[in-house]
C-alpha cells in the first residue's frame, strides 16, 4: 500500500491544455473518487497515474517514488477499465492469473490465489469460461479479480460500473466498498456519477475543465461547497440557484420577495449575489406567508418514498423535494420558505461567501 | 498423374511453389514489423515508408522488376555487395524470382496485418502494462494472438500474389526453364509456341487448383484460430 501525491500536474495534447495544474494528496489506504462532468480530464489524470499517458509538467509520486518516468509495468498498480479489457483468448482463470504468470509465480500458487479471489467475487463456477460467455456484471467482476490478484499498491478504476444496469450498479457499489474495507488498498476511482462518489468515497476530488474545484469528504462537499460549480454538481436533485441582491432586510429577489438571512454576509449592502438552496431545504407554505417566495406548482413527481415538485417562480423554476406524500396539483399557488441555516450565498464569480 | 503433366511443366509447378512459399515465408516477419511501425510508430519518415511499401501495388510490375534489376542485379549497388561479400546472387536465379514475388506481395501482407492491428483494442495492451507486462511480452501474449487471423490472411494473399506474379519476375530474372520459369512464365511461353495450347491449359488448371487450395487452407486455419481465440 502507498500514498499517492499529485503535484501541479499538467497535460497537453499538442497545443490543447487538458489538465491545467492539479494538486491532490491521497493517503495510504484511502478510497478517493475523481468526479466531474464528461471531458473534464478525469480519465486522463488516472491514465497519468497509471503511466499510460506521459506527464507534460508536474510530479506524481506513488509511495516515496516519483513515477513520472517509470513505465506502467513498474508502478505496482492495477487498473480496471470501463470496457473491462479482458483478454478474449484467455479463460477467466487465465485472465485472472495474468499478472502472476508474468511474475513467474509457480502454477500451483497461481491456481490457489486465483481460486481465493474467484471465491471472494463469486466467480468460482466461471473460471473455465471465456469472457464472451459472461454477462456484463460477471465480466466486471473478472476485471476486478484480475486486479486483486496482482495485489498492487494502488487500484485505479475508470468508471468500472457505467456499463451495468442501475440495480447491478448499486449492488456493485456496495461490493467494491466492502472489498476496499477488507483489502485496505489505496484506490483512485473515476466516475461522472456523483451518487457513486457520495456513497463510496472517503474523499472526493471534484474536477471541472482540467482543474480541481474542491477536495473533501462527501458530506463536507455537500454541506460546504466551495463554489457554485461544486454546489450544483454534488447532490441530486441539484441545488437551486436564485439571483438577487443583498439589502438591509435580507436577500432580495428580482420579484421583490425578501428572504431573511440568519447572519450578515461579509459583503456590502447592494451586492449582487446568488442564493443557493437544496431542494430538500424548501418548505411548502400557503401563499402570502412572509419570508417566502411565491410559486406555482408545475409538475408533481411521486417516487413512493418522497415527492419531487417542479415549481415556477418569477424569472425561473425551482425543484422541491418533500419527504412526505402531498396532495398538491399542477397550477396550484404556493409559497416556498427556506429552512433556516441551510442556504449558501455565492458572489458574482461563483465563490461561496457565506452559509446562512 | 505424373504423365498428365510433362516434365517441364512439373518443373514449373514445383518451382512456382518453391518461389511462392519462400517469398511468403521471408515476408512474414518484416511484414508484421512494418505493419506495426506504420500503425503504431510515431517517427519521422513514416509517411515515406508507407508510400514505399505501397509502391508495388500501383507501379506497373515491369517497372518494379526493372528497379530490382537496377538495384539487385549483378552490377546494381545492392546486388554487387551481396555477390561480393555474402556470395548471394539473385539475378537470373530462383531466389531473385522469390525476391520479386515477395516485393510484389508485400503491400498486401502489410495491409492485412495493419487492419488487424488497428482492430485490437488498445485498452487490452494498456491493461497488460498496468498488470506488470513488459511491452515485448504484451506483444507476444496479447497483440500477436489477437492479430493472428490477419497475419494468416496476409500470408495467403502474399502466397497467391507470388503464384500469379509475372511482370516483375520475368523482367528481373527472365524466363529460364528450371531456374526462373514459374507457372505464369511457362504458360506465357507455351502460348507463344505452336502446339503449346494443351500445356498452357493444363498449367492453368493447376494454377486454379493451387489458388483454391490456398484459400481453403487459409479459411480453415483462420476458423481454427478464431475458435481458439474467441471460444466460439
Ligand atoms: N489522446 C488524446 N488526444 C487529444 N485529446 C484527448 C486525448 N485523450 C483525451 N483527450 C481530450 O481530453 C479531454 C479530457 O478527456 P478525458 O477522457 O480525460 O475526459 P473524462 O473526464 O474522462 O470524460 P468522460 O467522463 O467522458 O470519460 C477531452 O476533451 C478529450 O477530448
Ligand atoms: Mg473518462
Amino acid at each position: 500500500m502507498a500514498n499517492v501525491s499529485i503535484r501541479d500536474v499538467r497535460k497537453s495534447f499538442g497545443p490543447v491544455s487538458i489538465i491545467k495544474g492539479v494538486d491532490v494528496d491521497i493517503q495510504d489506504g484511502e478510497f478517493v473518487i475523481l468526479v466531474g462532468p464528461s471531458g473534464c480530464g478525469k480519465s486522463t489524470l488516472l491514465r497519468m497515474i497509471a503511466g499510460l499517458e506521459d506527464i507534460t509538467d508536474g510530479e506524481i509520486r506513488i509511495g516515496s517514488r516519483v513515477v513520472n518516468d517509470i513505465p506502467p509495468k513498474d508502478r505496482d498498480i492495477a487498473m480496471v477499465f470501463q470496457s473491462y479489457a479482458l483478454y478474449p483468448h484467455m479463460t477467466v482463470a487465465e485472465n485472472m492469473a495474468f499478472s502472476l504468470r508474468l511474475k513467474g509465480v509457480p502454477k500451483a500458487e497461481q491456481g490457489k490465489r486465483v481460486q481465493e479471489a474467484a471465491a471472494s467475487l463469486g466467480l468460482t463456477q466461471l473460471l473455465d469460461r471465456y469472457p464472451r460467455q459472461l454477462s456484463g456484471g460477471q465480466r466486471q467482476r473478472v476485471a476486478m479479480g484480475r486486479a486483486i490478484v496482482r495485489d498492487p499498491q494502488v487500484f485505479l478504476f475508470d468508471e468500472p460500473l457505467s456499463n451495468l444496469d442501475a440495480k447491478l450498479r448499486v449492488a456493485m457499489r456496495a461490493e467494491i466498498k466492502e472489498l476496499h474495507q477488507r483489502l485496505k488498498t489505496t484506490t483512485v476511482y473515476v466516475t461522472h456519477d456523483q451518487i457513486e462518489a457520495m456513497t463510496m468515497a472517503d474523499k472526493i476530488v471534484v474536477m471541472h475543465d482540467g482543474i480541481v474545484e474542491q477536495v473533501g469528504a462527501p458530506l463536507e462537499l455537500y454541506d460546504r461547497p466551495a463554489n457554485r460549480f461544486v454546489a450544483g454538481f454534488i447532490g441530486s436533485p441539484a441545488m437551486n440557484f436564485i439571483d438577487g441582491r443583498l439589502e438591509k432586510a435580507g436577500f432580495t429577489l428580482a420579484s421583490g420577495a425578501v428572504l431573511s438571512l440568519g447572519a450578515q454576509p461579509p459583503v456590502p449592502v447592494g451586492a449582487k449575489l446568488t442564493y443557493g438552496i437544496r431542494p430538500e431545504h424548501l418548505q411548502v407554505m400557503s401563499p402570502g406567508e412572509p419570508d417566502s417566495i411565491p410559486a406555482t406548482v408545475a409538475v408533481v413527481e411521486p417516487t413512493g418514498s418522497d415527492t419531487t415538485l417542479m415549481v415556477k417562480v418569477e424569472g425561473g423554476s425551482l425543484t422541491v423535494l418533500l419527504r412526505e406524500r402531498c396532495s398538491l396539483k399542477p397550477g396550484e399557488a404556493i409559497a416556498l420558505r427556506p429552512v433556516s441555516h441551510q442556504s449558501h450565498l455565492f458572489d458574482e464569480r461563483g465563490r461561496r461567501i457565506a452559509s446562512v | 498423374m505424373s504423365d498428365w503433366l510433362s516434365p517441364e511443366e512439373w518443373t514449373a509447378v514445383r518451382l512456382s511453389l518453391k518461389v511462392a512459399l519462400t517469398a511468403m515465408a521471408a515476408s512474414v516477419v518484416p511484414g508484421i514489423a512494418v505493419a506495426l511501425l506504420l500503425e503504431r510508430g510515431r517517427f519521422w519518415g513514416r509517411q515515406a515508408l508507407d508510400v514505399l511499401v505501397h509502391l508495388p501495388l500501383v507501379l506497373p510490375p515491369v517497372v518494379v522488376g526493372y528497379a530490382l534489376l537496377l538495384g539487385f542485379g549483378r552490377r546494381g549497388p545492392i546486388g554487387a555487395f551481396l555477390a561480393d561479400h555474402l556470395g548471394i546472387v539473385l539475378s537470373f536465379r530462383w531466389t531473385g524470382a522469390a525476391l520479386a514475388c515477395a516485393v510484389m506481395g508485400f503491400p498486401l501482407l502489410v495491409r492485412a496485418v495493419r487492419l488487424s492491428i488497428e482492430a485490437v483494442d488498445r485498452k487490452l495492451e494498456d491493461a497488460a502494462g498496468t498488470l506488470g507486462a513488459h511491452p515485448v511480452w504484451v506483444f507476444l501474449v496479447v497483440t500477436l494472438p489477437l492479430i493472428l487471423p490477419g497475419i494468416l490472411a496476409g500470408m495467403v494473399l502474399s502466397f497467391a500474389k507470388a503464384m500469379g506474379e509475372f511482370g516483375a519476375t520475368i523482367t528481373f530474372v527472365s524466363n529460364i526453364p528450371g531456374e526462373t520459369q514459374t507457372i505464369p512464365s511457362a504458360i506465357y511461353t507455351l502460348t507463344q509456341v505452336p502446339g503449346g495450347e494443351g500445356g498452357a491449359l493444363r498449367l492453368t488448371l493447376v494454377s486454379v487448383a493451387i489458388s483454391v487450395g490456398a484459400l481453403w487452407v487459409s479459411e480453415w486455419m483462420a476458423r481454427r484460430v478464431r475458435r481458439r481465440l474467441l471460444a466460439r
